[in-house]
């Protein structure tokens, strides 16, 4: 492999694994907080992507963008408030049998209003632009992921680390009951979190699919899995884990896949899954939990 | 209810089951549709009640159902399908040598060896899955609820990965899939190995090991306490739920005649989790119910939302492919949002209860009578 190509391969891997990372934090804030595995969330961002189709169809990019964000962030909270909130004093199992339920209606939805074959997606002008650095040549998608990724990561920081409200998540995923003592509305605390999730995928979804070119509405399967993993590995509830867990996942598998194993590229994800909670079940970043009876 | 009368209830209804299907077989051509169906609704009883031992009786979130479900229906159908068929299926890449010999070997067997050979494949298929569980098991069941979840739902990814793989070409015949695969003789035959399946299960759940997974579901610590060994249990019940779904999948592999590895994604493992959601997780009468009612509305007799429908020239809206599992899902969510305890919650189908109903129904009636006399 030469240096030209081993380079296209690592900024094609950087790329791809800056949108993991987005959707990764989707699902470590969520886990953070509610314990549960936001089985919704490759769907929320997989209808990220019809929005996107549809809102492009008739508007200009520069609408459609922050049109299309508020209408995933929207879908997030709702699905919080109607799927999730009822069950918070029910038993594990039930809540992440609702988040499956959740993901069941998504792509059963999806297929029925849009079909299962596989949409267009449309073409943001600025973002395709080609541009070369010696033998190197990318789409401007490309480059801006990474930047705009690592952007949004150290303003997310700085809400949670600085803000108020920050600080009222961070309290909630301590110790829900402690926080409501507190005074913290949790309802509100958890549909923040939902509603940033939420934006975060919107964003990593648009970067994502103008690469990709193409939606259905089992696109959002794998990437989310993905992601999970991604979160696990730099350890669940740790921003900067899901941030590491995603480039790591994203570079790893455009590697796989430039070396010909594209079959295993997803098997291994779950390898490294297995073999990460075999050995490090906390993860790169993640703290320890202590087991209380 | 006595004894003697419920033996002679449960004998009875087993001869009626029997003898309805006695009755699909003899006018198969008749109700074909009813037959197909039936015979995939206990198909999928059979794997719902062995993820409930698994989910719902152990309390082990594990959607891995699919991957092991691909296992045995793939063993089950490389070593089915006819030796002389063998070319027609294997049209891309061609069949491993060693597979191809042991095929013709097989088939120059005395005729006795053909008429069970269906069953032992079943057998060796459930068997594979089991030992692949066995060592999955050691690393996985260690984890936590959700983790568990995730983990095993990878295993069912990595499993169809490799099935579908191009360097399986020879044996599974790589993304093409496989087809011309013997089916059943009779939906009876079908029958009774499910019921064997579910007679297992069902006896196992009453047994000492079967009280042990409860305890484990209820309060992990408090088991331990008591002094049932977790790990052995969760291994024994994880490799029993994935040797059943595998038995249930070669089942599958011989109702659908073909199969591929995109038969067996996680869409699957969700159709299977609808139906023990919906049966009751805990209940594995509730699931065999569930699986039948789930199944025959799912195929036949809510088809009609997939269809166009018109009333007196006013087009119904909505109405169009997809819709059908439009409405599935949002049951499915009604169902964990408002009403857990499913179709059987966490009880077992008894004749007391049947016959506390019938009363109950009864005095419901009576008092009724006894209202309007009254008045």
């Amino acid at each position: 492999m030469s240096l030209t190509t081993f380079l296209q391969h690592s900024l094609t891997g950087i790329s791809l694994g800056g949108s993991y990372a987005l959707i990764a934090i989707g699902y470590t804030m969520v886990y953070g907080i509610l314990r549960l595995i936001n089985f919704a969330h490759g769907d929320i961002f997989m209808m990220a992507g019809y929005f996107m189709i549809f809102a492009m169809a008739s508007l200009p990019w520069a609408i459609s963008i922050p049109l299309v964000i508020i209408l995933t962030v929207i879908l997030g909270v709702s699905i919080e408030r109607i799927a999730y909130k009822p069950l918070r004093t029910a038993p594990r199992m039930s809540i992440m049998i609702s988040a499956i339920g959740v993901s069941y209606l998504l792509q059963n939805l999806a297929t029925y209003l849009f079909t299962a074959l596989p949409r267009a997606y449309p073409e943001i002008p600025f973002l395709k632009k080609i541009f070369r650095i010696g033998d190197l040549s990318a789409s401007l998608v490309t480059l801006i992921t990474p930047i705009l990724t690592i952007i949004l990561v150290f303003c997310l920081l700085f809400l949670i680390n600085k803000t108020k409200s920050g600080m009222a998540m961070r309290a909630v995923s301590k110790d829900f009951e402690t926080a409501q003592l507190m005074g913290i509305k949790l309802n509100n605390t958890i549909s923040y979190t939902f509603l940033i999730g939420s934006f975060l995928a919107a964003v990593g979804s648009i970067l994502y699919f103008t690469d990709r070119m193409s939606v259905t509405p089992f696109s959002g399967t794998l990437p989310g899995l993905k992601c999970f993993v991604a979160a696990v590995l730099g350890g669940i509830g740790s921003i900067p884990g899901a941030v590491v867990g995603g480039f790591l996942i994203g570079i790893c598998e455009t590697f796989l896949v430039a070396f010909g194993y594209s079959t295993f590229s997803d098997a291994f994800t779950f390898i490294l899954l297995i073999v990460i909670l075999l050995f490090r079940p906390t993860g790169l970043f993640g703290e320890k939990i202590i087991d209380k009876v | 209810m006595k004894k003697s009368r419920k033996v002679i209830a449960s004998v009875l209804l087993a001869l009626l089951i029997l003898a309805l299907f006695m009755f699909l077989d003899a006018n198969k051509a008749r109700y074909g549709m009813a037959y197909t169906v039936l015979q995939k609704g206990i198909i999928m009883a059979v794997v719902a009640v062995s993820m409930n031992l698994v989910t719902g009786f152990t309390g082990l979130f594990s959607l891995g159902q699919a991957g092991f479900m691909a296992i045995g229906a793939y063993v089950t159908a490389i070593f089915m399908i006819p030796a002389e068929h063998i070319q027609d299926v294997y049209y891309i890449s061609g069949i491993s040598p060693a597979i191809l010999e042991f095929k013709l070997w097989l088939e120059s067997l005395p005729s006795w060896v053909q008429a069970i050979s269906p069953y032992f494949t079943l057998l060796l298929g459930g068997l594979v899955a089991a030992l692949c569980a066995a060592l999955i098991g050691i690393p996985v069941l260690r984890l936590k609820s959700d983790y568990l979840a995730i983990a095993t739902l990878g295993f069912s990814e990595i499993v169809r990965a490799i099935i579908s793989s191009p360097q399986m070409d020879t044996i599974t015949n790589g993304s093409y899939g496989l087809k011309k695969i013997p089916g059943f003789s009779s939906m009876v035959q079908t029958g009774i190995i499910a019921a064997v399946c579910i007679a297992f299960m069902v006896l196992l759940l009453q047994s000492t090991y079967g009280r042990a997974f409860k305890a484990i579901r209820e309060d992990e610590t408090a088991a331990e306490a008591m002094g049932i060994n977790l790990f052995k249990h969760k291994q024994l019940s994880f490799i029993i739920g994935s040797f059943f779904s595998a038995v249930a999948g070669g089942m599958l592999a011989m109702f659908m005649r073909s199969i591929d590895s995109k038969t067996f994604s996680i869409t699957l493992t969700y159709d299977i989790l609808l139906i023990v959601v919906i049966g009751g997780i805990g209940s594995a009468t509730g699931s065999i119910i569930s699986a039948i009612l789930v199944t025959l509305s799912k195929e036949w007799w809510l088809r009609f939302f997939d269809n166009p429908l018109s009333i007196g020239g006013f087009k119904v809206p909505l109405f169009r492919t997809g819709f059908r599992m439009v409405i599935f899902s949002i049951i499915l969510l009604v169902v964990v949002l408002f009403y857990q305890r499913g179709i059987m919650g966490k009880n077992e189908f008894s004749w007391e209860r049947v016959g506390n109903r019938m009363k109950g129904l009864k005095d419901m009636i009576g008092s009724k009578k006894g209202g309007a006399k009254d008045v």
